[in-house]
């Protein structure tokens, strides 16, 4: 599991109107363990799950999120963001083991 | 108003500081092999450590009794194969001005082993309180959303059965 791990995804249009919607979707590879489950010998595997992820667009607060073990493996994630300037979108994944992944991407707005 | 989204981050932060120690001793048996390891700094872990749903409710929201409003809207399917990904989508009627807009959204499985699965925290700059993303499922349950207006209006979406064919607990 842990050598298949990050590779975090961005997709999103890199052009858009002023003042429209533009939809973000996310993708992460992260094993997101509950803490819940055991291993063969019966010891319970130690939860590993992403607990924050947090949008940015110029460096200013867009989306913050807090999650939980309830969220699924490889995590997806899609929200929007209302188009107003040209920039850059960074989002920021950190799990509770001191995992800290980030992915960026431009958009030109017209 | 992006102000109140850092000052709530840095807030739990001092607040986690201090509490960090006896609220990891309190946890001990939930995550015993971790209860020191480096929760994220703000990350509510009162909220999402709690067992039961008015208690998850209640560390979150503040309250479990809020009305139901049309104005949330919570789509998920009606059987999920696998409730290991169960996608939900989550989309919140509001003007998401600087005067009016979706603060916060928290998503709850009423009988997951942690009823609060996700909270979600907007901007006006997000132009639309939206979110689609895949939770585990335990079993057959209700999903239900909870979102609090800039106003500290809170709404709450109706409840939206899941019927699980296998849980999704394994993970």
């Amino acid at each position: 599991m842990a050598d298949n791990i990050g590779n975090p995804m961005l997709r999103m249009p890199s052009t858009a109107k002023k003042g429209e919607l533009v939809e973000i979707r996310s993708l992460i590879m992260h094993p997101m363990l509950t803490g819940l489950t055991k291993d063969k010998s019966g010891k319970l595997i130690p939860a590993h799950f992403i607990q924050t992820v947090t949008a940015t667009f110029n460096g200013k607060p867009l989306l913050d999120i807090d999650w939980s073990t309830a969220v699924s493996a490889n995590p997806f994630l899609a929200f929007k963001m209302r188009a107003e300037d040209n920039g850059t979108l960074k989002v920021v994944w950190k799990d509770n083991q001191n995992g800290d992944w980030s992915a960026e991407s431009k958009l030109t707005v017209s | 108003m992006t102000k109140n989204t850092m000052q709530r981050r840095q807030f739990l932060s001092a607040t986690l500081a201090t509490g960090a120690v006896a609220t990891a001793a309190g946890l001990g048996l939930l995550r015993p092999q971790l209860a020191f390891a480096g929760d994220v700094s703000g990350w509510p872990a009162k909220a999402f450590d709690a067992k039961v749903l008015n208690d998850a409710m209640m560390a979150s929201v503040g309250k479990t009794d809020v009305p139901v409003s049309p104005k949330v809207k919570l789509t998920a399917p009606s059987i999920a194969e696998n409730g290991g990904a169960v996608p939900v989508t989550i989309e919140v009627d509001s003007p998401m001005t600087a005067d009016d807009y979706i603060t916060t959204v928290y998503l709850f499985v009423d009988h997951n082993p942690t009823p609060l699965a996700s909270q979600f925290s907007f901007t006006p700059a997000s132009g639309q309180a939206y979110i689609q993303e895949r939770i585990k499922m335990a079993k057959t349950d209700n999903v239900r959303v909870i979102a609090k207006t800039s106003k500290g209006e809170l709404l709450a979406s109706a409840p939206r059965e899941v019927k699980v064919t296998i849980g999704g607990c394994g993970g």
